[in-house]
């Protein structure tokens, strides 16, 4: 037997566990919310300043709740894809610390993929759901219950592998 | 006069009284803030980092210690929402065990391999020659000095 077959052992270990540690994004944090019912809230809606967005809405159909906002160019990157799904499932939009007026204004341009969104000046709906890094969309199962959270824009194959194959999961 | 004069007094009283508590409150938010992390800039606190998520999390520091939230339930608060990646110190469960005993794991080895190679040693400066030696030994003393 070689002397010091071991120190090749722990070093060989060493650098795989490192290795591992390369492939993953430290900026995607896993939120401790999945699996949990989506939290109360209420807040006004972007078109309106009089009809109420209720977090109650959120139940009785997969949908999913997608993080925005007019200062935000990574949305525009999962937009064209947005308005693409909003024909197939229900899509709510919760607006982060945005003015109404551009809000707005950024719908009109861009069109509006949203059922409804959820105008959330200060961030406080934000830090109910943790949300820290726009966009970030997140799958509700029929319970409201929060099945999955996208961070960053989404693409089609994140759609197809996260989002499609859970719903799909759940009704063959 | 005597009515006025400890009028003054009682409101220099509840004044401190309440400047006192406000400078706790402080002290605490201060304390609060160096133990969460911002979730943006990844190495940097909340106290240091200027991030507008990281002024949204300062403020509702600030509102849930004035509604007179304890430390604890204020961490769990944010716990509940951001993860256990918004604390600096990640609590100890089954899942951070490595994370909290690895380090004594790897000093207790190190330990251990330090004092293997000093036994090993003194075995070698103290202990009887090998056959070789005493035949080596042997040869020299049979020899003589030169």
């Amino acid at each position: 037997m070689i002397r010091g077959w071991w120190v090749v052992v722990v070093f060989v270990g060493l650098v795989a566990v490192l290795a591992f540690g390369l492939t993953r994004d430290p900026s995607r944090v896993s939120s401790p919310l999945i699996g949990l019912p989506v939290p109360d809230f209420q807040a006004e809606r972007v078109g309106s300043a009089d009809e109420s967005f209720d977090s109650n809405m959120l139940r009785g159909e997969w949908s999913l709740l997608n993080v925005w906002a007019s200062w935000c160019t990574t949305c525009l990157e999962e937009h064209e894809l947005l308005m693409r799904l909003s024909k197939q499932l229900a899509l709510y939009g919760i607006n982060h610390r945005d003015t109404r007026d551009e809000a707005q204004n950024w719908l009109q341009i861009y069109g509006n993929p949203y059922r409804a969104s959820a105008f959330d000046e200060h961030g406080n709906v934000g830090i109910e759901l943790g949300v820290y890094k726009v966009p970030e969309t997140f799958l509700l199962d029929p319970d409201g219950v929060i099945r999955y959270k996208h961070i960053g824009a989404l693409d089609e194959e994140a759609y197809r592998q996260q989002i499609l194959a859970r719903i799909r999961e759940e009704k063959p | 006069m005597k009515r006025i004069i400890a009028w003054g007094f009682c409101l220099l009283f509840v004044g401190g009284a309440s400047l006192a508590v406000d400078e706790a409150a402080d002290e605490r938010y201060q304390d609060l803030l160096y133990e969460l992390r911002c979730l943006v800039c990844q190495n940097q606190s909340l106290a240091d980092s200027d991030a507008e998520l990281a002024g949204d999390l300062r403020k509702r520091v600030r509102d849930l210690i004035d509604q007179g939230m304890s430390d604890e339930e204020i961490i769990a608060h944010l716990q509940a929402r951001y993860g256990d990646f918004i604390l600096y110190r990640p609590p100890l469960a089954l899942r951070t065990a490595v994370l909290w005993g690895g380090p004594f794991v790897l000093l207790a080895l190190a330990v251990w391999l330090l004092l293997r190679r000093i036994r090993r040693s003194h075995a070698r400066a103290s202990g009887s020659l090998s056959d070789v030696e005493r035949e080596r030994l042997k040869d020299v003393l049979k020899r003589g000095p030169d």
